[in-house]
């Protein structure tokens, strides 16, 4: 049986049960052996008898049950473009291959170095021409197959200033051989070119070659992110373990991972525990303990433990499916830097043309003789040394290296023009709760009187505030239960609300809460006044426990500051920056965590509504701002700073308003992130520079500029060299980027 | 001054004048589009002007013909989009515009470029 295999897209699609209905649909066709679609690609693969089945019915199938197939849209598979560019780039070493070897025996056999050194065969025009001919036009075919569709569309490119550079120089070399006693008429001796439009072409096609290969490292980040993608998933259903393609799995799928796999797809843990490694996807280099209830990512490492999982998000939703959206978009984007390149290379090709005409008639009528040769040369030297690819090159490419950098380390950059203004930040604003801190209370100290214990303070405390709903409860409970304490029997519990809370253990009476409730308990805190103050000032929240009338010890509840906050607020210190911190705290407690981190300006009391007011203040102050939040209240100020940074762990709207979202936790990446813009800006300047400056400095000097003076000419072969290495020099120096440390 | 000079000098001026009007005044006739457009990328883009409406969904249906290596991505600054277009392979491109003007789109290096009108 003859069999077909075709791909196509399909649209419409939005979740895995569209790819079962879709499959169903297709395999219910009589010709039909296997059909697969891909939920993530939006393509289809069948596999039929073309006899039976033709394309049009193949369409109806998929119509038939709501969607959209693209059949006459021919799919190549990454494979297939892989295997096309490897092909390209191996016709393109080839054609370099044979035209330096060809170019390299024409300039042996002309150049006035070498000639007397070469065999007198490659001294003859004739065979001259022969060798330069398939150089010209079997090599340079692409360059006039490029200029004279450009030519339909009024448009030139690089390819046309080869064209007419290397034309020029062949046209010419064919007539001093065909016609040499017409030269010797005119005054020139017939001396032919070959060697110039060999080698030019030559020396092209191999900048080009390295340019491909270079240009491929630029794109590497976001083959890398897609590689990360799992294939299978293993599912239980109906009792059994199987596994699935990646494209099966439907949200709320049981997943069963063992160590040392792969998370198939985004989800909750439902039963084990694990390290995970997540540094693939967040840059954290440490693995992360995740519990039952915990979330996991796709395409991160399952380390030790085995657990299963509830799969919540597939498909285009998945943490790693939005990176790279992400990063896709970012590099698509346009840097305001690049629009004075975007505007001199339109009109580049065009000027050169015309400074070639400006070139060839100040030397024809001034030059000195033989002018025409003098002429020639000096006009083919211009068009060949010009270089409109360096300035098309020099910003997307560094582009494409910082934001796939950034991605890496877990920083994902909107778009370039934020990549752009981070390099400017001059202020950098923090909000305080669950961005410098991580936005849930826990115990900080315990201090007890009397005969009382540390752990039978805790036990009291935690028993009591079991029933309690208030925030700071929860603190304490877990910091009980994080001990192994077992808790007592509480009775008669009450909460006051404004105070804290009251109850009997043991047949005692037990008070905790305020100062407000000891002091409506007539309990003293004579012996605790020091310590209270002590733990107040450093921004602690203290709470008391009287038991039968007395006072027997204190805890303080504390939103504890992240690990990383010192560190990556000293990083940001040292890049020069000013360094905010906002905050709803009241004045002694926002200063004192302000103070514990060596924040000096703290913006406390500040209601959520307000803190946009408060972003648009400090830009009035004529600083460029960067606001970093993490929650929905986030959002506005995020939007209204010139870079608004999101924690990852913030809400989908804070991600939504930010320039730049941190897909760890950790606060040293807002410096990284800086660092990553400076880095990145950095380069752009030098390639533009670069771009500019040899084009500006190289057409005059192969106008001859320098020549009344110095007597200076610039080699059209050398001219060559100059341009093959220039656009390479851009590509390469934007993959520097990639080895810079900006930890 | 010979005769030979006086006509490189009048050539050459006709050869800058030719240069600045082939290349730099051409203008173009705005395709206006409803739904789709088939785009064929061949030395650079027919149609290489399209005007498509706001607040709608188009596609723009990309395919080469063209082997240059300049050619071989399109990007669409303004809207974010950078793709790679492989030989002789429709790429759709679906915009929804949500603001009206005109905006480039060009080859990855930018020699080559085309005009999107948003009404």
């Amino acid at each position: 049986m003859n069999q077909n295999k075709k791909t196509f897209s399909i649209k419409g699609m939005h979740c895995a049960s569209c790819v079962m209905v879709i499959e169903d649909s297709l395999k219910k066709m009589d010709g039909v052996t296997q059909a697969t679609v891909n939920l993530a690609t939006e393509k289809a693969t069948v596999i039929y008898d073309p006899i039976k089945v033709t394309d049009e019915q193949l369409s109806s199938a998929v119509s038939n049950v709501g969607y959209q197939a693209l059949i006459t849209e021919e799919i190549k598979t990454e494979d297939d473009e892989q295997k096309e560019k490897q092909q390209e780039l191996h016709d393109l070493r080839f054609k370099v291959v044979v035209s330096l070897i060809l170019g390299g025996l024409i300039l042996w056999g002309s150049f006035p170095g070498l000639i007397k050194t070469s065999p007198v065969i490659l001294q003859n025009f004739f065979v001259q021409l022969l060798l330069a001919t398939p150089v010209q036009f079997w090599a340079g075919f692409g360059f006039y197959r490029a200029t004279i569709s450009a030519i339909k569309h009024r448009t030139a490119n690089m390819d046309t200033l080869v064209v007419i550079g290397t034309t020029v120089a062949y046209i010419y070399s064919t007539v001093v051989t065909l016609l040499p006693q017409l030269m010797i008429k005119v005054g020139i001796e017939p001396m032919p070119y070959f060697d110039t439009a060999a080698v030019i072409i030559g020396l092209i096609l191999l900048g080009r070659y390295f340019e491909a290969k270079a240009k491929a490292g630029t794109s590497e980040a976001i083959k890398k992110l897609i590689g990360l993608q799992a294939k299978t998933a293993r599912v239980l259903r109906a009792g059994q373990e199987i596994d699935l393609s990646i494209n099966e799995v439907v949200i709320g799928d049981i997943i069963r991972v063992r160590p040392g796999e792969k998370i198939p797809v985004d989800g909750i843990i439902v039963e084990g525990e694990s390290s995970i490694d997540e540094s693939m996807v967040t840059g954290e280099s440490m693995p992360v303990e995740k519990i039952s209830g915990d979330t996991v990512v796709g395409a991160t490492i399952n380390k030790t433990g085995t657990f299963t999982f509830r799969a919540t998000k597939i498909g285009q939703e998945t943490m790693l499916a939005q990176i790279i959206k992400l990063v896709q978009e970012a590099q698509g984007s346009k840097a305001p830097i690049q629009r004075l390149a975007d505007m001199i290379s339109s009109y580049f090709v065009p000027v050169v043309i015309m400074l070639a005409f400006l070139t060839f008639a100040v030397w024809y009528v001034f030059g000195p003789a033989p002018t025409l040769l003098f002429a020639l040369l000096n006009t083919v030297a211009v068009l060949i040394i010009a270089c409109p690819c360096a300035m098309g090159l020099a910003t997307p490419t560094a582009i494409m290296v910082g934001t796939g950098k950034g991605a890496e380390h877990g920083i994902l950059i909107k778009d370039a023009e934020s990549l752009e203004t981070a390099h400017k930040i001059k202020t950098i604003i923090f909000d305080k709760t669950g961005t410098l801190t991580k936005g849930k209370p826990e115990v900080t100290d315990i201090t007890a009187f009397g005969s009382m214990d540390k752990d039978t303070l805790l036990k009291l405390a935690g028993s009591i505030e079991k029933g309690s709903e208030h925030s700071l409860a929860e603190a304490i409970v877990k910091e009980a239960e994080s001990q192994n304490l077992v808790l007592f029997k509480v009775e008669k519990f009450q909460a006051i609300p404004g105070h804290g809370v009251e109850g009997m253990v043991d047949n005692q009476r037990i008070v905790f809460g305020n100062k407000r409730l000891m002091n409506k308990e007539g309990i003293s805190l004579t012996l605790a006044d020091d310590q209270i103050a002590k733990l107040e000032d450093a921004g602690k929240t203290v709470m008391m426990i009287g038991l039968e009338n007395k006072l027997v010890g204190l805890i303080a509840v504390a939103d504890i500051v992240k690990d990383s906050a010192r560190e990556g607020l000293i990083a940001l210190q040292k890049l020069g920056l000013e360094v905010v911190m906002i905050t709803g705290d009241n004045q002694r407690t926002a200063k004192a965590i302000g103070q514990s981190l060596g924040i000096t300006r703290v913006l406390a009391e500040v209601l959520p509504d307000q803190k946009e007011a408060e972003v648009r203040k400090i830009q009035a102050e004529g600083k460029v701002v960067a606001m970093v939040g993490d929650g929905i209240n986030d959002a506005p100020a995020l939007a209204a700073a010139d870079v608004g940074i999101a924690m990852g762990s913030g809400t989908d709207v804070a991600i939504e308003a930010a320039d730049i979202t941190l897909i760890n936790k950790d606060l040293k990446s807002v410096a990284m992130a800086i660092v990553l813009s400076k880095k990145t800006m950095r380069t752009i300047r030098l390639n533009l520079f670069w771009a500019f400056s040899y084009n500006i400095v190289l057409i005059p000097v192969a106008m001859g500029v320098l020549y009344p003076v110095f007597k200076l000419l610039l080699n059209p072969i050398f001219a060559s060299v100059a341009m093959a290495t220039s656009s390479i020099s851009v590509v390469v120096n934007s993959l520097l980027l990639k080895r810079k440390k900006i930890v | 001054m010979d005769a030979d000079k006086i006509i490189v000098i009048v050539v050459s001026f006709l050869g800058i004048i030719f240069t600045y009007w082939f290349f730099l005044t051409k203008k173009g006739q705005a395709v206006s589009v409803s739904d789709s457009v088939d785009i064929v990328v061949d030395g650079g883009y027919s149609p290489e002007i399209i005007s498509i409406s706001k607040g709608k969904t188009t596609k723009l249906n990309f395919t080469r013909r063209d082997p240059t290596s300049c050619l071989e991505e399109v990007v669409l600054g303004d809207f974010k989009i950078r793709r790679h277009l492989p030989l002789n392979q429709k790429v759709t491109i679906e915009l929804k515009p949500e603001k009206s003007g005109e905006f480039t789109y060009t080859c990855g290096m930018n020699m080559y470029h085309g005009k999107i009108i948003v009404k």
